[in-house]
């Protein structure tokens, strides 16, 4: 494992530099995993019927041709596959992780039904039951969207108030230091009684769960921006309108950030609660209802297109990050 | 007072400090920081206030430029009291305070923006940038410059605003000495271009005798006058010339040496 990692800086020398410039070892090695696992899949036989079995060995073993296929491919397409190179290490991984799995739970039983399930039992449930899931995406996303969404353009224009104003802050911050740690359930009472129907109710958990932190990080980051540069935009003949906007904000955005990560974490955690009010679609509702179901390969599948999903939205704010905030680079 | 328009028309004011004592209440007991200054600046004057650190010459210029309101006496802008900032008084501060989120080029501009005036006077940010010696730098961002070069945009984002009266809190203090001679220089040189009021806090005796037209030395807290000296020496001043050494021994005196230069 040691030599493939180096082969990937190509710092090994003499016949096996010339070996690594025909082959990129890494892929060679994936190849060798995954077909590992295809075989492992293929070949013993189940202890109970998970179904698509022979579906997942034929798709690993095609991933396993690939990495054939790549292993020749990667080194003469040089610059390009630098990142596919990078990850070697980890796809030689996951095909052991896959060979593993498949041999404590479908394949030995060490890990039984129905707490656990093989990779095949997840196959299963994508590929039969994939119309729902689809529609449950759907729905939470649509949920998400408009309860993260509100909930941190509240919590920003809050904690701007907070962080700005005195008299905002003196009513405001004791009762956001109050309601900030009530656990999401603990509101469902008041929201079906305040709100209108299940689903503003279901809106409003998500906007708290990400609205509190941005609203808590955006007042620490206004209170804390450094005084000298209010009393510089003055001196320019700014009025408070700019202090706010031009510099309080834009000097507290850093903060705002970490509150913005810390609340699209808190809103996928919150997502289940807020689906158990009477939600009939939704990737909540679908782990509620197949854990009720002792249906755990289902609970297993939805858990992982979540956190593919909130791993895609982290990226996607990092990128947004890294625009905004290029001019902290060398500062922190 | 300067009545009459100046021939060369520039843009400045006569500030006049009258009777000004300003204090601070902290917890336990008043702290007095200014004692009963009276000061006239005339229009075009370069005058510097030298004295020990924390003497609250940095307070007459928070007071001069309306941050902050005289406990006692009044500050005045020919003739009127001063009574809030203003950008024809800008304060240049000991740390350069760019905004980091902003390049070089909207720092400058950022006097501009807050007045409303950028549509038409962006032309001006490219003059002073050229002014400053920093057009290559205009797509900075502040963490990408040199202590001098960030001072230098400081300068750039007040003259861009074509003050009459810039006000500088020991600008140069935490430059290193070479950074320090060519910014002394560069500031006689946009001085005497522009034709500003300036009033500069420092203590550095050489550097007041190099610039200023007067020198008034503070004693320590709470600062009172305790000298006046005038510096009648043309432009360029050698730093070295006989004339300057001999005012420089008087001020140090003044100053009681040992202490603090």
């Amino acid at each position: 494992m040691s030599d493939a990692v180096h082969s990937n800086f190509g710092a090994v020398s003499g016949a096996n530099s010339l070996r690594n410039t025909i082959l990129w070892r890494d892929g060679l090695l994936a190849a060798a995993s995954w077909g590992g696992a295809a075989t492992i899949t293929y070949a013993l036989p189940d202890v109970i019927s998970w179904g698509a079995t022979n579906l997942f060995a034929t798709v690993i073993g095609v991933g396993a041709l690939l990495f054939l296929v790549l292993s020749v491919a990667v080194p003469r397409l040089g610059e390009r596959t630098k990142t596919l190179a990078h990850y070697g290490p980890w796809f030689i991984a996951i095909g052991l992780w896959f060979a593993t799995w498949e041999i404590v739970t479908a394949k030995l039983g060490w890990l039984p039904k129905p707490f656990f399930s093989p990779p095949q039992g997840l196959l299963h449930v994508y590929i039969t039951d994939w119309e729902r899931l689809l529609i449950c995406v759907t729905y939470t996303a649509r949920l998400w969207v408009l309860g993260f969404f509100s909930g941190v353009a509240v919590g920003f224009v809050a904690g701007v108030a907070l962080g700005w104003s005195k008299r905002f802050a003196y009513w405001g911050m004791p009762v956001l230091k109050l309601i900030g740690p009530v656990p999401a359930s603990a509101w469902i009472p008041c929201t079906f009684f305040i709100f209108p129907s299940t689903f503003h109710a279901s809106i409003f958990l998500v906007a708290l769960a990400s609205g509190i932190p941005v609203a808590i990080l955006t007042a620490a980051g206004v209170g804390q921006v450094n005084r000298t540069y209010y009393d510089v935009a003055r001196t320019l003949g700014a009025d408070n309108r700019y202090l706010i906007f031009k510099v309080a904000i834009p000097a507290s955005l850093p903060n705002v950030f970490v509150g913005l990560f810390m609340g699209l974490y808190y809103s996928f955690a919150v997502l289940v609660v807020a689906e158990m009010l009477g939600a009939k679609f939704g990737l909540g509702w679908y782990l509620q209802f197949n854990t009720a179901y002792s249906a755990y390969a289902n609970v297993y599948a939805a858990l992982i297109i979540m956190a593919l999903i909130c791993a895609g939205l982290v990226r996607l704010l990092f990128i947004l990050r890294d625009r905004l905030l290029g001019w902290q680079k060398g500062i922190i | 007072m300067a009545l009459a328009f100046d021939q060369d028309f520039s843009r400045n004011l006569t500030l006049t400090i009258d009777n000004v004592s300003h204090g601070y209440d902290l917890a336990d007991r008043r702290l007095q920081v200014l004692d009963n200054i009276l000061i006239t600046v005339e229009a075009g004057e370069f005058v510097a206030l030298l004295g020990p650190s924390g003497c609250g010459k940095s307070t007459l210029l928070r007071l001069a430029a309306g941050l902050e309101k005289p406990s006692t006496g009044a500050l005045k802008e020919d003739g009127r009291t001063i009574e809030k900032p203003d950008p024809d008084r800008i304060l240049v501060f000991q740390e350069a305070s760019l905004f980091p989120w902003l390049t070089v080029r909207k720092n400058i501009a950022a006097g501009l923006d807050a007045r409303g005036v950028l549509k038409e006077q962006a032309h001006r940010i490219d003059e002073v940038l050229k002014l400053v010696k920093l057009e290559a730098f205009a797509d900075a961002y502040p963490h990408q410059l040199s202590g001098g070069m960030a001072q230098r945009v400081a300068i750039a984002r007040a003259l861009v605003n074509d003050p009459k009266l810039l006000l500088l809190d020991e600008p140069f203090g935490r430059l290193d000495s070479l950074t320090r001679l060519s910014m002394q220089q560069e500031l006689t040189r946009l001085w005497r271009a522009a034709g500003f009021t300036a009033l500069l806090v420092t203590h550095d005796v050489e550097e007041a005798l190099l610039l200023a037209d007067r020198v008034i030395v503070f004693s320590d807290r709470p600062a009172r006058i305790v000298a006046e000296l005038a510096v009648d020496k043309p432009h360029p001043r050698r730093r070295d010339d006989a004339d300057l050494v001999h005012l420089r021994q008087t001020l140090l005196q003044r100053l009681g040496v040992a202490d603090d230069v």
